[in-house]
């Protein structure tokens, strides 16, 4: 017993890892005290055996728990001392990501596409270089129409059939393509870029619309009313946003509207134009008017961002500066 | 269109507040577009005598006045050179603010002298006008009184916008009749006048010739010996207050009935017309001296009116200098008429003539207007400038558009979302001037002579809704159950796109779809047809060929404003013709300079082809094979052609020196440019992706080092090692590209082994390393280090 003790007196005085482990080798090694005492054993009588095994057993045990708790306690010690030496400057920044901007009109667009996409509207598109009766004829846009003026449209060279090819000056021809192309019931959004011959601070030669036109058999001004009610509040993340529908006049809606809204203030800011599409384009769309009916809108795009984002100056949309896209862009995780 | 409350009332007998009038302007789309009080900034300002006027003792250009203001005297310093005893003029009291500059007076004191006030130039005052010195008020204008209601400007200034439908409200009749049909009051039309004509020598000795296809209606009657002057104080001041100058009786009276009623008029000094009057279409080329003092070339077909000696006036837009009326003007001669709206619209606008004519001819004038106007003008002119009226003249007739239209008043439900019942819908028709004939659903309507707008059905709908108020519309909510994603793949695409170069680090710009043809060759050029005819500036004259150069310009600018690590993209349309197949959308991108800044943990380095390489191959997502031949704005040693078989998915690479040069830019500059609309959509028709099976015994990796000559692509001795054991083979990869000088690099090639069945033994690994090293040193001619 005494050599137990003595070794439970080693094993709490062992002040390192391998000062315990020298302990340890000491008693259970090839040569330790407590095996060489085992290896006796082998001469005493079965009865010996077992009243001394059982003996033996129970010392092991008591020295091998000493042995784990010390070696857990040293541990503990040593890891606590290694951990007050190992520090970081925390503050330093992390590791940059590459991290780009999408532009706002991008995201916007992305807005709007998701805002009718719920509604049912699927996304219709044209070409930006037109040929004269999608952008205007078949819109019931008369020749002697002031938007035909040379000073508000870019011309290009005739093509083929002597069409004059455009630029085109509003997104409506998609409204035409769409239904020459398909049946009633129609759906459809077109966002895109447009053209119009004009350069200051509050006009650039190119902008963006998006168009929306639905046509079937029962569709009225109830519901146009609801859909851009609809729209304005979700994308202007505002559900009381009031909007003010008046009369207008466009030559291819009848009747025809401006939607105005009440956006931070209590002046009315004129957003959109909008009307029941004009019997004259159903025809020219091979669409019986006496049957079909349906509305149309187009919006600006640039100027709903600028108001919903408070952007002032519209010319910096084109104008590719870093400072401002990184201000005025969108993260990628941004996207809802 | 400016109107005053005053003159409406005129037309409109009301009691709305000014509140209501204005919502119901919007309302009824007459958009109201500024609202205008002058009265209240010129309130303070009276009318005011100056009794005595004395040189200053210490300042030679002013004078010392002793100012009468009605109830007391007091003393100015005045500067103005037309200050002088007994001129009546206008004087602000000290606290009152000058309307020109915003600051409130106070007592001053000029060299030495005590001044209480200010005698206020019209310039001073913002009204309008040049002018030199002091107001000059008229000798019997009451001391003391506002001056603003002197000028009669104590009155509320309107401003509406007018649609291009409706010419009839270009008169205050036609606001008036619109705010009466939405119940704000009684219109007073005005009464029709009979001029009674004597017997006056000399007309019978000219003729009028009219071409009626140029001009469907012309009338016109000579008034002799009126007296033309200035106007009388009424209709002075109405002009004014709507910002009309006053010029003479005769020309003012004119100028009253266009914008009263919306009726165009003209009057010519009759002693100045010399011989007969010929309405006509203009030939190529005829010229004529406009009243505005400028001479105008005629294209063919303009409607002229002429007399012996030519074009004296331009019908329906401008009269001409020859024949204008002045202060000696004793003899006129009064034109009403009825002008095409699109031939004055073709006219005017190349000549670029703006008249307050013009802009009611453009849009329509009411053709039954035209005697009427005439009589009326003629009664006006008798009763303020005397004379006697000849007969009327007249050629063709007054025109009839309009045609009765069916409705159905159950359609301003069906298609206007509002129910209105049958007779309220006829009440409101009726007060806009619509005959009104039958009842309950089988009505019939004839639009009045001054609305050219009204054809059909949908029109007499949009009348009854403005009339009861857009925002009675019950509002409905929109929307059913999509059928189908907004976006179809390919349109999806672009916005994925999107995201995935800002994940790369690049920022999304848009720019212009026109360029410079200088930059448009740089790329390769642009056809004849993609050529402006119009362009708003030579910089912006053709449609880009591709979007490399305004990158290239954006980066420019933003390097110099001090940007190291530029990366920009921009998700676009490209143009090769203008027909729809010649419109390619694009996704194009270019970095220069460092890739990203240097921060602490890692320094910066600059951009190359690998990085326009990556973001090449994150657009278009898929394999594709690699052409060395590129268009002529990349370097032709450091890019590539992607293509899919024989089509061209876009390019990579660094661009051609020359290009850096000339957008003035710092390198390296690399980019690429995908046709994203050509690649080809994902096939499957399956959600579920290929199926994984794992391995559980140990993969192996072996490396090689490979010395080929430079030239050797790497990609042919990656795919050499694959193709050595393509079952065991599971991976190959390029861990490092050595350059060992002599033209020679080492390539270093790790190859992962795996079976699916069984742990590899030493002697299949053998096997096929000894295979790998065949197949490489036979595809690339390398050794092995």
């Amino acid at each position: 017993m005494d050599l137990k003790n003595q070794i439970l007196t080693d094993i709490e005085n062992a002040s390192s890892l391998q000062g315990l482990e020298d302990v340890r080798v000491a008693a259970f090694g090839k040569k330790g005290a407590i095996t060489e005492l085992m290896k006796d054993l082998g001469s005493k009588t079965p009865e010996e055996r077992r009243e001394m095994g059982a003996a033996f057993n129970i010392l092991k045990q008591e020295l091998t728990d000493a042995l784990d708790t010390r070696k857990q306690m040293l541990e503990e010690a040593d890891l606590t001392a290694r951990l007050t030496t190992e520090t970081l400057d925390v503050s330093l920044p992390p590791r940059p990501v590459a991290s780009g901007k999408i532009h706002p009109l991008s995201s916007v667009m992305d807005q709007i596409i998701h805002i009718f996409g719920g509604m049912g509207f699927t996304v219709a598109e044209g070409p930006d270089i037109e040929e004269d009766f999608y952008n205007f004829t078949a819109l019931n846009v008369p020749a002697e129409h002031p938007a035909r003026e040379m000073q508000d449209t870019f011309y290009l060279p005739p093509g083929a059939t002597e069409q004059p090819y455009v630029l085109r000056t509003h997104t409506s021809p998609v409204q035409i393509r769409t239904m020459l192309k398909g049946e009633p019931p129609i759906r459809i959004i077109a966002p895109g870029r447009t053209f119009r011959s004009d350069y200051d601070a509050t006009h650039t030669p190119m902008f963006h619309q998006v168009e929306g036109i639905v046509v079937d058999k029962h569709t009225h001004m109830g519901h146009l009313k609801g859909c851009l009610e609809e729209f304005c509040r979700l994308f202007f993340e505002d559900p009381a946003l009031k909007l003010r529908f008046r009369p207008s006049y466009f030559p291819f809606t009848e009747p025809s509207a401006e939607v105005d809204i009440q956006w931070k203030g209590d002046k009315w800011l004129e957003i959109l134009g909008c009307g029941m599409v004009h019997p004259n384009v159903l025809r020219n769309c091979n669409i019986d008017p006496d049957v079909y009916q349906g509305f149309a809108f187009g919006m600006g795009i640039e100027r709903i961002t600028m108001l919903k984002y408070g952007i002032e100056d519209l010319r910096l949309f084109f104008e590719s500066d870093l400072r401002w896209l990184n201000h005025y862009g969108f993260s990628v995780d941004a996207r809802e | 269109m400016k109107f005053t409350l005053s003159w409406l009332r005129d037309h409109l007998e009301t009691t709305a507040p000014l509140d209501t009038i204005l919502d119901t302007l919007t309302a009824l789309g007459l958009t109201v577009e500024s609202v205008e009080n002058k009265a209240e900034a010129l309130a303070p300002f009276t009318v005011c005598l100056i009794e005595e006027a004395e040189r200053h003792p210490n300042a030679d250009r002013l004078q010392v006045c002793k100012v009468n203001t009605g109830t007391e005297v007091i003393q100015v310093v005045c500067g103005a050179s037309n200050a002088r005893k007994g001129l009546k003029t206008v004087l602000g009291r000290p606290g009152v603010v000058i309307p020109s500059t915003g600051q409130a007076l106070k007592v001053g004191n000029v060299r030495g002298v005590d001044s209480f006030g200010m005698m206020c130039s019209a310039t001073e005052l913002l009204l309008g006008t040049e002018s030199e010195g002091i107001v000059e008020v008229e000798p019997n204008a009451p001391l003391g009184e506002s001056y603003a209601k002197l000028l009669g400007l104590d009155d509320v200034l309107i401003d509406i916008d007018i649609t291009p439908n409706r010419g009839d409200c270009l008169g205050v009749l036609g606001i008036a009749r619109d705010l009466a049909a939405a119940g704000l009051g009684k219109l007073h039309p005005p009464s029709l006048a009979v001029i009674r004509h004597s017997d006056l020598a000399g007309c019978d000795t000219v003729t009028l010739q009219c071409d009626t296809g140029v001009c469907p209606h012309f009338t016109g009657r000579i008034i002799r010996n009126v007296k033309n002057g200035p106007s009388p104080e009424g209709l002075r001041k109405k002009l004014q207050s709507v910002g009309l100058k006053s010029i003479s009786t005769l020309v003012d009276i004119t100028n009253f009935f266009s914008h009263d009623r919306a009726r165009p008029l003209h009057v010519f000094d009759w002693d100045k017309i010399k011989g007969n009057i010929t309405i006509r279409a203009s030939q190529e080329g005829e010229s004529f001296e406009a009243l505005d003092d400028k001479t105008y070339t005629l294209k063919e077909g303009s409607t002229v009116i002429c007399d012996d000696t030519g074009i004296i006036s331009l019908a329906g837009i401008m009269g001409g200098k020859s024949t204008g009326c002045d202060e000696t003007t004793t003899n006129v001669f009064l034109e009403a008429a009825f002008f095409d709206p699109i031939q004055i619209a073709m006219t005017a606008r190349p000549l670029g003539i703006i008249s307050d004519a013009r802009s009611r001819f453009e849009r329509g004038v009411d053709p039954a207007s035209t005697l009427p106007g005439l009589e009326a003008a003629t009664k006006m002119i008798l009763e303020l400038c005397g004379g006697e009226a000849g007969d009327i003249m007249e050629a063709g007739a007054a025109p009839s558009f309009n045609t009765p239209i069916r409705f159905r008043p159950e359609r301003v439900e069906s298609l206007g979302g509002l129910k209105v019942a049958p007779q309220r819908a006829a009440e409101i028709l009726t007060s806009l001037g619509f005959e009104v004939t039958g009842s309950g659903e089988a009505f019939t309507a004839l639009p009045p002579s001054w609305r050219f707008d009204i054809e059909r059905e949908a029109d007499l709908v949009e009348e009854i809704l403005r009339v009861e108020g857009y925002d009675k519309i019950p509002s409905i909510p929109y929307g059913v159950r999509p059928e189908a994603k907004p976006l179809s793949p390919l349109q999806t695409r672009r916005f994925r796109v999107r995201d995935r170069l800002a994940g790369r680090g690049m920022t999304e710009v848009v720019t212009w779809s026109f360029i410079s043809p200088k930059e448009a060759d740089l790329f390769g050029g642009v056809p004849e047809s993609l050529v402006l005819l119009n362009p708003i500036s030579q910089d912006l004259s053709v449609m880009r060929p591709s979007l490399l150069p305004h990158l290239l310009s954006a980066v420019a600018r933003n390097q110099n404003r001090g940007a190291d690590a530029v990366s920009l993209f921009e998700v676009g349309p490209q143009y090769t013709n203008p027909t729809p197949e010649g419109q390619h959308m694009m996704a194009a991108g270019v970095r220069a300079g460092v890739f990203q800044e240097g921060n602490w943990t890692q320094k910066t380095r600059p951009v190359d082809l690998y990085d326009a390489k990556g973001d090449a191959l994150a657009v278009i997502e898929m394999e594709a094979q690699g052409d060395r031949a590129t268009p002529s704005w990349y370097h032709p040693g450091r890019s590539a052609t992607l293509k899919l078989g024989k089509e061209v998915l876009g390019y990579f690479g660094e661009l051609h020196p020359r290009i850096v040069k000339a957008f003035d830019l710092k390198g390296p500059v690399v980019g690429f440019e995908i046709f994203i609309d050509r690649l080809p959509l994902p096939k499957k028709k399956t959600t579920a992706k290929s199926k994984l099976i794992l391995s559980p015994y140990q993969a192996v990796e072996r490396d090689f080092s490979l010395v080929v000559e430079n030239a050797v692509a790497a990609e042919i001795a990656l795919k050499a090692a694959q193709k050595a054991d393509p079952v065991l083979i599971q991976d190959v990869t390029l861990f490092d590209v050595f350059d060992l000088g002599d033209g020679k690099k080492a390539l270093g090639i790790r190859v992962t082994l795996q079976a699916q069945d069984h742990t590899l033994t030493d002697g299949e690994i053998q096997d096929v390393c000894e295979k790998v090293v065949a197949s490489l040193t036979r595809a690339t001619e390398g050794v092995l280090r």
